[in-house]
């Protein structure tokens, strides 16, 4: 079984190393053969560990020692268990179905050999995250799923959008990672160990140590540990204020959208802190920051999403405020349920941004929605594959993301950490908003009068099988993964794995109310979010597809909020005045006032004039005339004498 | 005493008496056998210098391979060499990048090439003489001599403003050593006459005289580091000299400062260090900071990357006065990966300068188009360079910052900023030399990199792979010698 466990990370390398060195030549043909081959045993080999996990065979141990130094010793290694094993087959089965779409999509591209390589490499790196033992190679990992994704937003590098996109992404990632690094060096300091296991066992005891970090305050170090960590998590899983490099990322291809940016790798945050469940459970501090955060960003990137217009933004506003929903399942202590909203959401986003790929290639490239319309007659396939997505995810019940959401919806609601009020009015409303904006996409693409220029109409057409493929297969899950909400959330899957104290147990209450999943579909049919997902649809329907005019009116009428959704909060053009330029301009000043001026200039080159200034003085008294320097001995010896006398 | 053989000796003359072998084949008509002779030369000092590390026992924290002759007797100075685990590393790295600079230079240098494979030849003798030496005299000569090739070599093959440049390394550099000579007369004499340094480790000193020399090594070392706000001469040294010259230069020269601290500066002044240290964090702090930022205004690549090795020194003075064990291997993990980081920066950089004349980033751009194959390798020391894990530029920095947290979260904190600030400048500069459409008909003449540049790269991309996925290798050799110096460290001598 252990080298089943090297075989889910390592296939996918190798086959991103033959792709990426080799390309030239071994084809198109072998690269995508060989890649995705080397995918699919390393899915094949995740179901394999899955079901031996489920027979209760975790493993956790080390691969090789990376360092030793002073005291501790930094390793590489695994820890399978529940959590991982469900994390691997979410990323390997998303990562084949998009390595096969590829095929379709990039069918023309340059790079092909390269894009397949490039997403080799990452499922290899993803999984070096989920199957990680300890906080050393959780980070390698993370900054590993951050470098392919800086290279495939950047894909196509001739792009001057993709470049600053990619380039943004990573630089924003860095200031979470920043704070992850931090976070990891305390778990070092406080625990000795970089362990999970080890820092586990140890954390209860923590409980009441505290540190000054400003001389004269007092922390808790779970707390200042846990949020910390989270700052990491607000980068990679793009939370509101580190949020912004997501919508930017659209930049890159279609299928990485749907890979990296939706399914798999901006949830690594949602997983890393539900991996840490045993330290944040300590720090109610701590949770309430994520509650908060998780419920700014529900709302708030929600209501961007209303006013999008490119196809691929709407679903990346989506995803924002999704992984909004999962952060505040995480505050609310509802590990289970947010790592249920990661997998049910992973499977209708990927196919909602597929959808909106297969849409794409469609339209020659086009991706405004204003210029389509009516795309259910050409495309049967995607329309239908996307219909049902968005019933996923506008909370339908009986489609995978009416489960997941409303079981945080509800667990919310039963927390009881402080700022909850707040976070539970977000993912409330944002239900309703949710509806709005997925169904505002599906009419404005798919219904309605066709808005094309004609010569894209004559080539409209359904994308070939290797891209409806793919949308199919991930159609199911998308309407069938959520009816195994009752092992996975209320039963005892996770029970070895995420810890929760007593008082935060709010799905536990939640499970005691649990009575099978047609018996939750039916109550739901008497609770407000449900009421809210049908407003919202119902909403979409009438402004978009019935009186299409109004859209305009409230456009015109509420300018200033519209502009203000429009520019989204006006963040970028914040950060971009405050510290792109704010950086330059004080490295400016430091270089021209601090290196030239003083440095340089006054203490070096001074210098040097200085020694110059002395010489061309003392060099006057050497004027070559005998009687010059007679008179100077003498004047010598006159004060010489003088001294001795006295 | 069975007779052993002088490895070490080998290690120091061979490259040297290459050197004087390849300054005897004259003008450039015999060219070629000057190159030629100049390679067999470079690899055969790294082959000798191969059982330094196999045949060397990690378990001791002793001087080894020592080898020791009177040298004038009156003045018991002694040609005395030795190394441990903090010089094996920094000898073995020094054999490693002459090759690569020699082959870096092969159809560049077109004048004088005798001269220019000589003086690279012979620097790599006399540094692995600093790193070797033992006698204080025997340090002092090979420090100072260190010196004029690098002086040679930007005064003669570099840019226009060679002459500036050159002058203000050799004075920088002459001026900080000077006072290091003062030190070692006052040590001779406390010493009742020795010039052996390990000697000056075991004097017990009063702190006024250990702040003085303290403060009389800091002046030379500092400079050499380079540590701010000493470090102005740098920029100007790697702008103006050739590729090979700015590879010795970061790749090379700097570690002699940083090797400097951990020789001289701890064991013979511990509790001036530690009085001093919070200084020392200070200066090595503002270098993260303030030069990441200068780093990230640059036009000129060279400057940047010169910025940037500024920044990234400032790391290995941070890590030895923390006065942990983790600290001061990060900063010596440091030292090595930024040899082969900012070593690989300055060739590629190289790489465009020989192709274009021209190290203005605006310059460029979309040379990816044309130069593909390149563009990857670029792009992995960049990363490497902005501290991505998985390259070595990320375990020297990682250990540095695990280590600063437990003397201060603040010390961390900004630390830990370059991982903000060296993605910024080093990504920043990617992108605009190498994304993009291309930027000009000079871009779009541009050809992928020969099979040399091609060798040199790979080899180098390995090494910064190999260390940054499996460091354990480098780092098991440093652990004896690193605890016997804390030991060492932690003991006052007042």
């Amino acid at each position: 079984m252990q080298k089943l466990y090297l075989l889910v990370p390592l296939a996918p390398l190798l086959g991103a190393l033959l792709a990426g060195l080799f390309g030239r030549y071994i084809g198109r043909n072998w690269s995508h053969r060989i890649t995705i081959s080397l995918v699919f045993a390393s899915f094949l080999a995740s179901i394999v560990i899955f079901f031996d996990v489920l027979d209760g065979n975790t493993f956790n141990g080390s691969v090789y020692t990376w360092l030793i130094s002073g005291d501790t010793r930094f390793e590489v290694g695994f820890l399978i268990d529940q959590l991982s094993a469900t994390m691997m087959i979410v990323v390997s089965f998303v990562s084949l179905m998009v390595h096969i779409y590829t095929i379709g999509y990039m069918h023309d591209d340059a790079g092909y050999q390269r894009f397949f390589s490039y997403i080799s490499l990452f499922t290899f790196s993803m999984m070096m995250l989920v199957m990680s033992n300890n906080f050393l190679q959780l980070f390698f990992g993370w900054e590993a799923v951050g470098l392919v994704s800086y290279l495939l937003i950047g894909f196509w590098y001739t792009r001057p959008t993709a470049i600053y996109a990619n380039m943004k992404a990573f630089l924003v990632n860095r200031v979470g990672d920043f704070g992850f690094l931090l976070g990891i060096a305390m778990v070092l300091m406080y625990f000795g160990s970089l362990d999970y296991a080890t820092v586990f066992l140890q954390a209860p005891e923590k409980v009441d140590e505290t540190i000054a970090i400003i001389p004269g305050t007092s922390w808790l170090i779970i707390t200042v540990i846990c949020i910390l960590l989270f700052v990491g998590a607000m980068g990679k899983s793009a939370q509101f204020p580190l949020h912004v490099w997501l919508p930017d990322s659209m930049e890159g291809p279609t299928p990485i959208s749907a890979l990296i940016h939706a399914a798999t790798m901006v949830t690594a945050g949602i997983f890393m802190v539900a991996r840490m469940s045993p330290l944040f459970e300590l720090s109610e501090t701590a949770l309430s920051v994520i509650l908060v955060i998780g419920g700014i960003t529900t709302l708030f990137m929600a209501l961007v999403a209303v006013v999008q217009n490119d196809i691929k933004r709407v679903v990346a506003y989506s995803t924002l405020s999704q992984l909004g929903y999962m952060t505040v399942a995480l505050g609310a202590s509802a590990y289970s349920a947010a790592i249920f909203h990661l997998m049910t959401h992973a499977f209708f986003k990927a196919v909602l941004f597929l959808g909106a790929g297969s849409v794409i290639i469609a339209m020659h490239h086009e991706q405004d929605m204003q210029k389509m319309g009516g795309l259910r007659r050409y495309m049967p396939i995607t329309y239908a594959t996307m219909f049902i997505a968005a019933l996923a995810s506008a909370g339908v019940p009986g489609f995978s993301g009416f489960f997941s959401k409303d079981a945080i919806i509800e667990a919310v609601h039963y927390a009881n950490v402080p700022g909850v009020g707040f976070a539970y009015f977000c993912v409330l409303f944002t239900v309703f908003v949710t509806a709005l904006y997925t169904f505002r996409l599906i009419f404005m693409t798919f219904h309605g009068a066709t808005r094309m220029d004609e010569h894209t109409k004559g080539h409209l057409h359904e994308s070939p099988w290797v891209v409806t493929l793919p949308l199919v297969i991930l159609a199911i899950p998308t309407v069938a993964a959520g009816w195994f909400i009752g092992p996975i959330v209320f039963g005892d899957y996770f029970n070895q794995v995420i810890q929760v104290l007593p008082q935060h147990n709010a799905i536990e209450r939640l499970g005691a109310e649990f009575t099978g999943v047609g018996g939750m579909m039916i109550h739901a049919l008497s609770t407000l979010p449900f009421w809210l997902s049908v407003a919202g649809i119902f909403t979409a329907w009438y402004l978009y597809n019935v009186r299409t005019d109004i859209p305009e009116k409230i456009r015109l009428r509420f300018g200033f909020l519209y502009n203000l959704l429009d520019r989204k909060y006006y963040i970028d053009e914040l950060y971009s005045w405050l510290f792109a330029k704010g950086a330059r301009t004080l490295g400016t000043a430091l270089w021209k006032f601090g290196d030239i001026k003083i440095i340089d200039g006054f203490f070096v080159n001074g210098t040097a004039r200085a020694v110059a200034f002395s010489a061309s003085l003392v060099r006057r008294y050497q004027t070559g005339y005998i009687y010059h320097y007679a008179f100077t001995m003498i004047v010598g010896i006159f004060i010489i004498l003088t001294l001795w006398l006295y | 005493m069975s007779f052993e053989f002088p490895i070490l000796s080998l290690v120091i003359w061979l490259p040297i008496v290459f050197g004087i072998a390849v300054l005897a084949t004259g003008n450039d008509r015999n060219a070629n056998s000057a190159r030629v002779i100049s390679l067999i030369g470079a690899i055969l000092g790294f082959i000798a210098a191969i059982p330094l590390y196999s045949n060397f026992n990690s378990a001791s924290g002793t001087m080894q391979f020592v080898e020791h002759l009177v040298w004038f007797e009156r003045f018991n100075v002694n040609y005395h060499v030795g190394i441990d685990g903090i010089s094996m590393p920094l000898i073995l790295l020094n054999c490693f990048i002459t090759p690569l600079v020699i082959v870096a230079g092969w159809e560049v240098i077109k004048d004088r090439v005798s001269q220019y494979m000589g003086a690279f030849l012979l620097m790599s003798g006399i540094v692995n003489g600093v790193f070797a030496s033992l006698d204080a005299i025997l340090f002092y000569v090979f420090w100072e001599a260190s010196l004029i090739p690098m002086f040679l070599i930007i005064g003669i093959w570099g840019g226009p403003n060679r002459v500036y440049a050159a002058i203000k390394f050799f004075l920088y550099t002459l001026l900080g050593s000077l006072l290091m000579l003062i030190a070692f007369i006052y040590l001779y004499q406390t010493s009742g006459g020795s010039f052996s340094i390990q000697d000056y480790h075991q004097l017990a000193i009063p702190l006024t005289p250990q702040i003085l020399i303290f403060v009389a090594f800091l002046l030379a070392f500092a400079v050499k580091v380079p540590m701010w706000p000493v470090h102005t001469w740098l920029p100007d040294a790697h702008v103006e000299a050739p590729t090979g010259g700015s590879v010795v230069l970061a790749a090379i020269l700097l570690k002699l400062g940083g090797y400097g601290f951990l020789r001289f500066s701890l064991p013979i002044a511990p509790d001036a260090s530690h009085y001093l240290a919070d200084m020392m964090i200070a200066l090595s702090l503002i270098a993260v900071v303030y030069i990441s930022l200068i780093a990230l205004i640059q036009a000129d690549m060279k400057k940047l990357i010169a910025y940037s090795s500024v920044a990234h020194m400032g790391f290995v003075t941070l890590g030895f006065f923390l006065f942990n064990a983790i600290g001061i291997e990060g900063a010596m993990v440091q030292m090595i990966s930024h040899g082969f980081i900012s070593g690989a920066m300055f060739l590629c950089v190289g790489v465009l300068y020989d192709r274009l004349h021209s190290r203005q980033i605006a310059d460029y751009g979309g040379v990816v188009n044309k130069m593909p194959i390149f563009a990857a390798f670029f792009m992995l020391f960049a990363m490497a360079n902005a501290g991505l894990p998985g390259t070595s530029g990320f375990v020297g920095e990682f250990m540095v910052i695990m280590a600063s947290i437990k003397t201060n979260f603040w010390y961390a904190f900004l630390a830990a900023t370059t991982l903000i600030f060296g993605a910024s400048y080093t990504l920043w500069m990617y992108k605009r030399v190498i994304f993009g459409a291309v930027a000009s008909p000079a871009v779009q003449q541009l050809n992928d990199i020969s099979k040399r540049e091609f060798a040199i790269l790979a080899i180098l991309a390995i090494a910064v792979l190999w260390m940054g996925l499996y460091p354990y290798p480098v780092t098991e050799v440093m652990h004896a010698t690193i605890d016997h110096l804390l030991v060492h460290v932690s003991n006052s001598k007042l």
